[in-house]
């Protein structure tokens, strides 16, 4: 609570938030709602979606731009890649972070080790993907190898494989997880890594002296103290790969099966601004629940303060 | 050493294992783009990054050397009629085709070749597949010493990222054009005004300059302010409108682009500086005011009041008590703000398609073939360095931040 002798005037807050609050309600608010509007639009944004139906064709009138982000084709690829994406980034990333984070704690070098891992979160997306397009170059003709995983796959005396074209479309949305891996593992190591040097010692020495096996200290105890902070981070990991875009959009394109919500959202920005529009609704409503979950994470702590 | 240490050392061994491999791991897809920044564009296409340090022999020259050197010399000049340094005589044999057919004539009776491996394998025509093959890096090396041809450069070198910076997309390299007079038609002035092409890099890391040192101090600015009067201003709405900012940092920023750019169509903020400084204000602030209201609300009450009692009114205790205690929050803000505008594509792209930035100017360099590898990963190294500076500087400000709010993406 603030302090009685602090409450000065009604209308100061005012003045020390008129700033902030103007410049969010042009830039979030009234952006929001204008997308939700235009989703419910044309191709330009002058009539109403429904004006596109074609007579016998399934339409879901002025709803019809969300027709096409539920039902299309495309559209179930990319809502299937992102959860796909979900399904193994979430795990994967906090189970590598989980893992870093336990074993350089045990070495002296950690904080180097450490650094290396958390640097790709320093670098943009765009420079991270060209990193990864050279590891995976494809020379399909005679000539020697240039990327190192096929250069590898050579000198062990297979054929060369294009890990981003190749028909099977699994093989290429793996290769995208594992620059996602690459990514993001040092974020949920340094926060997971923070958690566990939180836990005090004492506890640990005594269970080490009622016996337990140092992988039974690290699972029932350590474990259960970290979960919140575990917590924390899928939830962030959940929002980020819901939002991925960058390294689709400049490694793969979205093309030969690793098409994903966002970069569907900006394929159409310019061609058909309903489509686009109403897809980054949906992107927006598939967040929601994280949104109440922090809100909710957010009044508890309050609530302890 | 007693036998409990050797046990415990070497039990250790495979955590070392465990943590130098991740190392590696996250360390080598980096070194290729480093490595291969710095070598010629015909040494990447041939060769993989990690043989930059060993000197590859020169193609052709161990076969020249068995089926040739004894006759011609292996300077190519010891038979005065067959001058294997007389660009005229070798034109004629650039091809393995053409080469073969002159080989399997006779020379005065005798077979052309001496080498018996050879002899047999130029002679027998049911391998002349396999004879092309083995005969194409001779004619190469045949079209190196006379001249006609060019080995490929394997030396380290610089100018991958003078082209990258000046946007030179030609075949030679931007010195080599400029030093034969080849550009001074063209775009290029062989000057430094060279770095300010809209094409180049440099002017691309101006311009990300530009929209990121304004977009990382107004956010924190008005943050501060909003900042306080959530932490230490009394009104109606407080909780609700701060649990609503809680909330808001989340929303996916894809969604407010478009309707933000016919915005600025209709105000002429259209591919403006301006324009993008706004934008990521507004999106950097939920963020911002939270993780400065935790920080500021976190301080002791104590502080406050006593300024109060000495007659302070909230200007001054926000200017000489606010501010000066939150500058390691100020300072991890300022450093994830800092980052985000840095490596952001989607806003540029959308938002300042004219003043690309360094993102942006990447994927325009991106060849769908693959053929520029060597000016790719230069530029995308020049993108890299601010941020692998800001942050190694001040990784400690980087974590804290990190950890007072883990929510924005």
């Amino acid at each position: 609570m603030v302090p009685k002798i602090m409450r000065q005037g009604t209308l100061t807050p005012w003045l020390y938030l008129a700033a902030a609050v103007a410049i969010m309600l042009v830039f979030i608010v009234y952006p929001t709602l204008n997308t939700v509007m235009l989703s419910l639009r044309n191709k330009t944004g002058t009539q109403s979606a429904a004006v596109d139906c074609i007579p016998g064709e399934p339409c879901w009138g002025t709803l019809d731009n969300y027709r096409y982000a539920l039902t299309d084709s495309e559209m179930t690829q990319a809502l299937r890649n992102n959860a796909l994406w979900l399904l193994f980034m979430v795990p994967g990333t906090v189970a590598a972070g989980l893992l870093f984070a336990v074993v350089t704690d045990r070495v002296r070098y950690e904080r180097l080790a450490k650094t290396v891992v958390f640097l790709p979160m320093a670098i943009s997306f765009v420079g991270a993907s060209i990193i990864w397009k050279f590891v995976y170059a494809l020379e399909s003709g005679a000539g020697a190898q240039i990327g190192v995983l096929n250069a590898i796959m050579v000198a062990l005396g297979r054929k060369p494989i294009p890990w981003l074209t190749n028909p099977n479309w699994m093989v290429n949305n793996v290769s995208l997880w594992i620059v996602g891996v690459w990514l993001w593992a040092g974020f949920c190591m340094t926060i997971i890594s923070a958690a566990l040097k939180a836990v005090p010692e004492e506890i640990l020495e005594a269970a080490r002296v009622d016996g337990a096996s140092e992988w039974q200290v690290f699972w029932r105890i350590m474990f259960p103290i970290i979960l919140p902070t575990i917590t924390v981070v899928i939830t962030t990991m959940v929002i980020n790969i819901l939002k991925v875009f960058d390294i689709v959009f400049v490694m793969t394109g979205g093309l030969n099966g690793t098409e994903v919500i966002a970069n569907r959202m900006f394929k159409f920005i310019v061609t058909n601004q309903g489509r686009s529009m109403a897809i980054a609704v949906l992107l927006i409503a598939l967040t929601i629940p994280i949104m109440i979950i922090n809100v909710r994470r957010f009044r508890e702590q309050e609530a302890i303060r | 050493m007693s036998t409990e240490r050797i046990r415990n050392t070497l039990g250790r061994i495979p955590l070392h294992i465990v943590v130098i491999g991740m190392v590696a791991l996250w360390l080598i897809p980096a070194l290729g783009i480093f490595v291969t920044s710095f070598r010629s564009r015909e040494a990447v296409r041939t060769s993989g990054w990690w043989t930059a340090l060993s000197t590859p022999p020169t193609p052709g020259q161990e076969e020249y050397a068995a089926a040739c050197a004894s006759c011609h010399g292996a300077d190519g000049k010891a038979l005065a009629e067959a001058d294997l340094l007389d660009p005229t005589i070798v034109e004629s044999y650039t091809s393995s085709a053409r080469l073969i057919r002159m080989l399997r004539e006779p020379i005065d009776g005798q077979p052309h070749v001496e080498d018996p491996e050879w002899q047999a394998l130029i002679e027998d025509t049911q391998r002349t597949r396999e004879a092309l093959e083995k005969l194409a890096p001779v004619s190469e090396h045949l079209g190196i010493l006379s001249g006609l041809g060019r080995a490929v450069d394997y030396s380290l070198t610089a100018s991958n990222w003078i082209d990258a910076l000046v946007g030179y997309k030609g075949t030679e390299t931007y010195q080599a054009d400029c030093a034969t007079g080849v550009s001074q038609s063209g775009k290029f002035k062989c000057n430094a005004r060279d770095l300010l092409n809209p094409e180049g890099m440099a002017r691309a890391f101006l311009n990300s300059l530009l929209v990121t040192i304004p977009s990382t101090i107004l956010p924190i600015l008005f943050a501060a302010f909003a900042a306080y009067a959530f932490a230490w201003l009394h009104f109606p709405g407080r909780m609700w409108m701060f649990a609503l900012l809680v909330g808001l940092q989340i929303v996916p920023l894809q969604m407010t682009l478009v309707p933000i750019a016919q915005l600025y169509s209709r105000l002429g903020l259209s591919s403006t500086f301006v324009g993008i400084w706004l934008f990521h204000t507004g999106f950097g602030l939920p963020y911002a005011i939270y993780l400065l209201r935790n920080f500021l609300g976190g301080l002791p009450r104590d502080l406050f009041e006593s300024i109060y009692l000495d007659g302070a009114n909230h200007w001054t205790a926000f200017w000489k008590l606010a501010v000066p205690l939150s500058v390691p929050a100020i300072g991890s803000l300022a450093i994830f703000q800092f980052l985000w505008v840095w490596n952001d594509l989607l806003v540029a792209i959308i938002l300042l398609p004219t003043s690309p930035v360094l993102t942006y100017q990447i994927t325009n360099l991106i060849d769908p073939r693959g053929g520029n590898w060597h000016l790719l990963t230069a530029a995308a190294f020049l993108s890299m360095i601010v941020p692998m500076i800001v942050f190694v500087a001040f990784q400690r400000y980087f974590v804290r931040g990190l950890l007072a709010g883990a929510v924005k993406g």
